[in-house]
């Protein structure tokens, strides 16, 4: 397991863009092609003050993110991909206090598209917060240059 | 009038939104931020960040309009993502597609510049608490 892919980059890609570096995302590992990360409990993370339960906002971020990694896992490298759509079913309320955890397996990639599946739990996925299903553009800049977002028009057709 | 819904919930302040509401209607914005970004090279927001604007703004309008004591709990979400994010402010509306006694059925969208050309899209049921206030 020395494939600098997944021993450096994988747990940089989990946690250290600046949106999922401001969450507290963090890489827990690898097993087979299920890849796990964590959010840890924090109070400015809550949905409701009444309940102290995650924010659902986060728990579909976590969902998002960590199919991104089981994408990356899958393609074995890093490629740009864009979440296409991502579906949510939130089970129960996740337990107050405690940090959430996220599991996700991509299980069918073709040469455009990764489907994805993902839960959220505290202890073990058998029992979920959360479960997702998603599909992913795989290289989806098309070759575009950075920035090319930035300009106006020709992504009409994206 | 009390302070708007989202200027208490702990999530939605760590986004950064704000309400404006008119009447009936809720508009939310989330003011660009670099703790947003997803992917630092394009620059793009990160696409969690916009679903939990499009999931709050939802929550916020079923609130405005079906007041209870305990606040609307999501059952699903679907979020569709239409163009990247870019390192701008971003608005959301929701609109209440049917509410029946326990659960409604909420569509949103999100967009940039122009709300023609949303970024994103979602359709989400919430359950509702019974007790009325």
């Amino acid at each position: 397991m020395s494939d600098p892919f997944l021993t450096q980059m994988l747990p940089q890609l989990a946690g250290g863009a600046a949106h999922t570096h401001a969450l507290g995302f963090a890489y827990e590992g690898l097993e087979g092609d299920r890849v796990r990360i964590r959010v840890p409990w924090r109070a400015d993370l809550v949905g409701d003050p009444d309940t102290g339960v995650l924010a659902g906002g986060l728990v579909t971020t976590l969902l998002d993110h960590v199919g991104g990694l089981a994408v990356w896992v899958a393609l074995k490298g890093f490629q740009p991909i864009a979440t296409l759509d991502l579906r949510v079913d939130y089970m129960r309320a996740a337990a107050p206090g405690a940090d959430l955890l996220a599991e996700a397996r991509c299980y069918r990639l073709t040469r455009h598209i990764a489907f994805v599946r993902a839960w959220a739990f505290e202890v073990s996925p058998d029992d979920p917060v959360a479960a997702s299903q998603a599909a992913y553009v795989v290289n989806s800049d098309g070759g575009r240059k950075a920035g090319a977002n930035l300009r106006g028009k020709p992504e009409a057709t994206a | 009038m009390t302070a708007p819904l989202l200027d208490r919930l702990p999530y939605a302040q760590f986004l950064g939104l704000q309400s404006r509401i008119d009447g009936a209607d809720l508009t939310v914005v989330m003011p660009f931020a670099d703790k947003l970004i997803g992917n630092p090279m394009l620059p793009a927001l990160h696409g969690g960040s916009t679903a939990a604007l499009l999931e709050m703004t939802a929550v916020a309008q079923v609130a405005l309009s079906y007041p209870r004591l305990r606040l609307p709990r999501p059952i699903n979400v679907t979020v569709s993502y239409l163009r990247s994010g870019k390192p701008v402010d971003v608005l959301a509306r929701a609109r209440i597609s049917k509410a029946g006694r326990r659960v409604a059925h909420v569509v949103a969208e999100a967009w940039q510049d122009d709300p023609a050309n949303p970024i994103a899209s979602l359709t989400a049921h919430f359950l509702l608490d019974e007790d009325n206030e």
